[in-house]
């Protein structure tokens, strides 16, 4: 464990490479993208995910899980970026499982992580109300009635919402819109009565949804985690998500190099390999150094979580900080480099460069987290 | 309790028993760093002796076998060693381009009879070497040099100037490359080692924008050393050479730019001379550049350990050219960073309406302007990566 994989990890990563080269390559998002696939995943995918173990592979045993390690979730993560892999990993495992997690009765625990570990359940956290990250801008309300809660309000952009079996939702209890204080996590139903979805169509063709609570009506079992104290509980299960997306992110910038120093190998002008010409070589020299600092910042963070670091939240958003510069940056070389071929539909350069630009907006911009680590670190 | 643990115990116990007190404060400044050699000057005698105990020990050079006056350590020892002289914040015992880049190429490059002849002193302390590399007309074309070397009965005579050469003016012994073929560029080019301590050799320090002179110019007018004192094979320098490169810049980028407790303060410096509001620095944009930077060089830092991890004791590769350039990067912009911070404060020459701190960045922000020239531009560094770490190739 840590800077350097050891041999189970190296397993892991070997095998995780070669599944989703062999069941979930590019070409597979984009048959389900040109299909207009309601899902958005496919399903049969994820059945074989889960049988790999990768559904539970952070779940405790007693739970059914695998109990590998965060650690092994990221490289899981990293390789399903590589391949733009379209699955529920980030959505059921990193929110929901993490979250259950991290919050989650006895009750709530025994019930659904076992599902999840088997992948019979798809889960999702609804967390944000506008177009920019930030949990403290939850008016979403939960109003006590009688021993349970009714919940009104609107969540957007919540991954997988539109097919999750379960979601939790960030609803206030008390307090104003901004405040910390005052926010609660609650369980429903994702069919519950008074939840309508809409599939949002995003830019990367993934699965983002609007859902409405109209006077959805929840016990007092619903609850997870502290009443008014749902921040403190969901940032933890946050920082997890985003180390996890950055690990994503990681892979599928890695892939975006890699076919653009390809690129620069075969392409030829004026009589020469474009890749001899010095203004693109320091380029992809910055490039690979970049990724080189990214990796670093992902491996960190990942085993800080499985030593049960008290940096967590400040290494968590160096992560997702750095990681997505670095996307940003080598998903638009890379379209650069290749010049007009990498604007067309039909190269995969695209298709980086879009699940880039969403995920680098989920879970806190680069900005975001640049703030939250000088909070973080009194700066 | 693992080999580990003991060795960390016994560790422990010889520190307590041998690091003086005052080599365990802070340093005050640049002449409190010891470089030794035979012209050191040591004002506080605790550092002459913290060296002496260190050397002794071979722990200066932790990895070094013992035949060669080394610790002899296991890398897993030398970190534990590491750790436990950072705990007690103990200075270096010793500065030195003997154990950084000399010392690392003769391990790889040299017979078991010039390794006791070179090492031991280097361990102890007792010679300072310095790095005859470029020259006037060979900077970042380093292979275009032409101090020339003839081999003259059993010594080589050389002649020709070396420039940019690190505190030549104090060094005892310069290794140098120079050209023994002129037929040929990269394959003309050997490895030598030559004391400075005779008349062929006259060192001249050249004045820096900083206004200090930290670089030389060395000239050798047929100057002299025994042949047995050519490291690896003739015309086989220009490998050696590169190899020496890629340790410089490791270890410059991972010790001398300050990359470490230095820059814990740039948040400080921020708050004192640009207001803090609610704990926070006021200036919103410049607390964005601070973060920016703060986060940069943690991702380094990182950066460095994992590299280390990854690889064996003492070696180095390509790699290092990353390091190299994000660190001179960083560091640059880091001291442009606190002259903005600190503003006109930060711009004075000299006087007393200056604080030490303003002036000493002023100098600190024009010498760090070299971090990205020294030991491979920065250009050159990712000519390096381009070419030996990604495979593309030059220009036909």
């Amino acid at each position: 464990m840590g800077l350097v994989l050891d041999e189970e990890q190296t397993i892991l990563k070997d095998s995780a490479k070669a599944f989703f080269a062999e069941q979930a390559p590019v070409t597979a998002f984009r048959k389900l993208r040109d299909s207009n696939d309601e899902t958005g995943f496919s399903r049969d995918l994820w059945s074989a995910m889960a049988e790999m173990g990768w559904a539970g592979i952070i779940i405790p045993e007693e739970f059914g899980g695998l109990d590998f390690g965060f650690q092994g979730l990221t490289l899981v993560l990293e390789e399903q970026g590589r391949n733009l892999t379209a699955s529920p990993l980030v959505s059921t495992v990193l929110l929901g499982a993490g979250a259950l997690l991290e919050a989650g009765t006895e009750a709530q625990k025994n019930a659904l992580l076992p599902m999840i570990a088997a992948g019979e359940l798809l889960m999702t956290v609804a967390i944000d109300e506008d177009h920019h990250f930030d949990p403290a801008n939850t008016a979403l309300a939960a109003k006590a009635d009688g021993d349970g809660y009714v919940l009104t309000g609107e969540k957007t952009f919540v991954l997988d919402g539109h097919v999750a079996d379960k979601i939790i939702v960030l609803a206030r209890t008390s307090g104003e819109k901004g405040d910390r204080k005052g926010l609660t996590l609650f369980l429903i139903d994702g069919t519950a009565g008074g939840v309508t979805r809409e599939r949002l169509d995003m830019l990367d063709s993934r699965n983002a949804a609007r859902i409405k609570l109209d006077q959805v009506k929840v016990s007092s079992e619903a609850v997870m985690g502290p009443i008014d104290g749902g921040y403190d509980a969901l940032s933890k299960v946050l920082d997890r998500a985003m180390i996890g997306l950055s690990a994503e992110m990681l892979g599928g910038a890695a892939a975006v190099f890699e076919m653009t120093l390809e690129y620069l190998k075969e392409r030829r002008q004026f009589g020469q390999l474009i890749g001899s010409f010095q203004s693109l070589q320091h380029r992809a020299a910055d490039m690979f150094t970049q990724l080189e600092l990214s990796k670093s910042v992902v491996m960190t963070a990942a085993t800080a979580m499985d030593e049960g670091s008290n940096e967590i939240a400040s290494l968590a958003s160096l992560a997702k900080a750095f990681v997505s510069e670095t996307s940003n940056q080598v998903t638009r070389e890379g379209i650069q480099m290749h010049g007009g071929i990498g604007m067309t539909d039909e190269h995969d350069v695209g298709l980086y460069l879009k699940r880039s630009r969403v995920a680098e907006h989920t879970f806190g911009s680069a900005g975001y987290h640049r703030d939250r680590y000088a909070r973080l670190n009194d700066y | 309790m693992s080999d580990l643990d003991v060795f960390r115990e016994e560790v422990r116990a010889w520190l307590v028993e041998n690091c003086p007190p005052s080599m365990r404060t802070p340093m005050g400044n640049d002449e409190d760093v010891v470089w030794g050699g035979r012209k050191a000057n040591y004002k506080n005698p605790e550092a002459k002796l913290w060296l002496d105990r260190m050397g002794a020990k071979g722990w200066t050079a932790p990895t070094w076998p013992k035949e060669y006056g080394g610790g002899g350590l296991s890398k897993e020892e030398a970190s534990v060693l590491g750790q436990e002289l950072g705990r007690i914040n103990a200075r270096p015992a010793l500065a030195s381009f003997g154990l950084w880049m000399l010392g690392p190429v003769l391990l790889e490059y040299a017979t078991d009879e010039q390794l006791k002849e070179h090492l031991p002193p280097i361990v102890r302390g007792e010679i300072r070497w310095c790095q005859g590399y470029s020259e006037p007309g060979a900077g970042s074309d380093l292979a275009g040099l032409q101090t020339r070397a003839v081999l003259e009965g059993d010594e080589y005579v050389i002649n020709g100037q070396k420039v940019w050469t690190s505190y030549a003016d104090k060094a005892d012994a310069i290794f140098c490359l120079v050209r023994t073929d002129t037929s040929t560029k990269h394959e003309g080019i050997s490895f030598l080692l030559i004391d400075m301590d005779q008349a062929g050799v006259t060192t001249k320090p050249i004045k820096l924008i900083s206004g200090n002179s930290p670089f030389c110019e060395t000239f050798l007018d047929d100057a002299r050393t025994p042949a047995r004192n050519l490291i690896g094979r003739l015309n086989g320098g220009w490998e050696i050479a590169k190899k020496l490169l890629q340790h410089e810049r490791t270890n410059i980028s991972a010790g001398g730019f300050g990359a470490g407790g230095r820059s814990a303060a740039l948040e400080e410096v921020a708050k004192e001379y640009l207001g803090a509001e609610g704990g926070k620095i006021a200036d919103a944009v410049k607390r964005d550049e601070v973060v920016r930077h703060k986060m940069l060089e943690r991702a380094f830092a990182q950066t460095l350990k994992r590299m280390s991890a990854e690889s064996k004791a003492g070696e180095v590769s390509p790699a290092s050219s990353i390091i190299k350039y994000v660190a001179a990067e960083m560091n640059k912009d880091r001291m442009e960073l606190l002259v903005e911070i600190m503003g006109l404060q930060a711009l004075g020459w000299s006087g007393d309406y200056f604080s030490a701190e303003g002036l000493a960045t002023t100098r600190g922000m024009l010498r760090s302007k070299a971090n990205s020239i020294e030991g491979g531009t920065t250009e050159v560094n990712l000519n390096v990566i381009a070419k030996r770490v990604l495979g593309l190739r030059d220009h036909q």
